[in-house]
């Protein structure tokens, strides 16, 4: 579903990305970690649309992507991020958060689907004319991930979905993303700092350090420890001693 | 040595559809010694630990049968003399060294501007204590970083910075308030150790406040767990493992772990019995 080759991209003479490759197959869930500043954030943005300064080659569906977007491409392939605080509008309510992407889609039947992605995420009609300032941070998330799948997109890419949740809340969302996923047969690329979150969503997690992917490896060759870079290697034992209580 | 004794805390908030209870009741003394306070968005371990430097909201209303910081009634006490704790005796860490720290000011300035304001003493003697200080923090390189501005440095970087600011005055109790959710895995254990270090090496107290209780449990001597505005369970932080409160393990269940790989990961059930 999609592929990408030999990214690379450059903020003036910084390269923070540097010729990463992945492939992501359909329905499946491919997952991003590494540290502030590795490029996580940026491979995304660039795969988004939002940055359009990038080298290499990249494939959504068979279709490559040029640094300009057609409207049916931002309908496929939608984004949430971290901070719903940030990215849903402070002055609208969630009725309109959810209704433009419809709008702008030239989408009909605005009402319904409205009722029927509100209960998709799990919150009450109630929330449907209130502010996200009126909302909990998981209530928050959860209008963000709804707006993101108003225009029944392919590919949801994920920045840190979970990271400013509190972790009885992060369970919620995270399996909230996994039922939409299987339901919807969703495609995700999920990035996080969190190497037991990305390895709960993703089959296939990509390690990336200074720009590059150092390494690709399966979730499940992760938590046995079959991995190859001494920085994959770093990230886990660090996950795993204090993932056990003391 | 310094105790914080606080009994039956209360803190509540007017609103608009009457009294909100934000904490109830709560009571802990913490002396020499690592005390982690964890709880979820809205539990009131923010309040519980900014109520003993008394940095609440104006229109909190607080009421304990017992508030104090080494002997001082934090209640009763004048303006003064809760100045001449804020800071000097005792330091709060914030989470986000991008919103705390001056935009306009070095890091090496704002260090100085902290020792000075409790240290009194010269320009350089101060601007040479600020570096002395970074370097505490492990900063391999305190004389840029002096002379750096908040934006120039990263996540990490601008956490120590905040830390040594802190530790200017030698207080004797630290209050870190999610001092590191802003950071990466990697960095936040990184902080965390220094903390915990410095806080041994100088005999201080250590108040952490997180939501994240495994790694709490890592730097902490005891752990109080608060829910909907109560202490409901506190206990050592090596006794985790063997927590009765159905909350705390509640919060250790919903985590997702590399060890332990689930297809769903446990919701927390909330029962209306643990608000009583």
């Amino acid at each position: 579903m999609i592929t990408v080759e030999n990214l690379s991209v450059r903020f003036g003479s910084v390269e923070a990305v540097k010729g990463v490759s992945f492939h992501v197959p359909k329905g499946a869930a491919f997952g991003i970690v590494g540290e502030s500043g590795s490029g996580k954030s940026t491979v995304l943005r660039a795969l988004s649309g939002l940055n359009p300064d990038w080298t290499g080659r990249m494939e959504i569906d068979g279709t490559a992507l040029s640094p300009h977007r057609s409207k049916d491409f931002f309908r496929r392939v939608q984004m949430v991020f971290q901070d719903p605080y940030g990215s849903l509008h402070p002055r609208q309510t969630v009725d309109r958060a959810l209704s433009e992407p419809l709008e702008v889609h030239g989408i009909a039947d605005i009402e319904p689907r409205i009722l029927r992605a509100l209960a998709e995420v799990a919150l009450p009609p109630a929330v449907r004319f209130r502010y996200p300032h009126q909302l909990s941070g998981g209530q928050r998330q959860r209008v963000a991930v709804a707006r993101a799948l108003m225009s029944e997109p392919d590919v949801l890419l994920l920045d840190e979905p979970t990271s400013a949740l509190d972790v009885s809340v992060q369970a919620e969302v995270l399996n909230l993303l996994s039922d939409l996923q299987v339901r919807r047969g969703l495609t995700y690329v999920m990035v996080s700092h969190n190497l037991a979150v990305v390895a709960h969503l993703c089959g296939t997690v990509g390690v990336m350090q200074g720009g590059v992917m150092v390494e690709t490896v399966s979730a499940d060759d992760l938590r046995a420890g079959n991995v190859m870079h001494a920085h994959t290697r770093a990230l886990r034992t660090l996950c795993m001693a204090l993932e056990e209580p003391a | 040595m310094t105790a914080v004794v606080i009994d039956n805390l209360s803190i509540a908030f007017p609103t608009a559809r009457g009294i909100s209870h934000a904490v109830r009741g709560v009571s802990l003394t913490i002396g020499t010694e690592k005390l982690g306070i964890v709880g979820e968005s809205g539990s009131g371990k923010s309040l519980t630990a900014r109520s003993i430097l008394r940095l609440l909201p104006a229109s909190a209303q607080v009421t304990a049968d017992r508030l104090s910081f080494d002997g001082i009634d934090v209640l009763r006490a004048s303006e003064a003399e809760m100045r001449a704790i804020r800071g000097k005796r005792a330091g709060l860490i914030l989470q986000d060294p991008k919103y705390s720290l001056n935009p306009v000011m070095t890091a090496g300035a704002q260090i100085a501007e902290a020792w000075r304001t409790h240290r009194k003493g010269s320009r350089r003697a101060a601007l040479q204590a600020a570096e002395h200080l970074l370097e505490q923090v492990q900063i391999r390189d305190p004389q840029r970083v002096a002379g750096a501005y908040p934006h120039e440095l990263s996540g990490g970087m601008g956490q120590r910075v905040m830390i040594a600011m802190m530790l200017a005055p030698d207080p004797e109790l630290l209050i870190a308030d999610e001092p590191t959710s802003a950071l990466d895995a990697t960095v936040q254990a990184e902080i965390l150790r220094l903390m915990e270090d410095l806080v041994s090496r100088r005999g201080m107290g250590l108040i952490l406040i997180s939501h994240d209780l495994p790694l709490v449990s890592h730097f902490c001597d005891r752990v109080a767990v608060m829910y909907a505005g109560r202490v409901v369970e506190e206990l050592r932080a090596a006794d985790l493992r063997r927590a009765g409160h159905a909350y705390t393990r509640g919060l250790l269940d919903c985590l997702p772990t590399l060890s332990d790989p689930k297809v769903r990961l446990n919701v927390m059930t909330r029962d209306p019995a643990w608000l009583t």
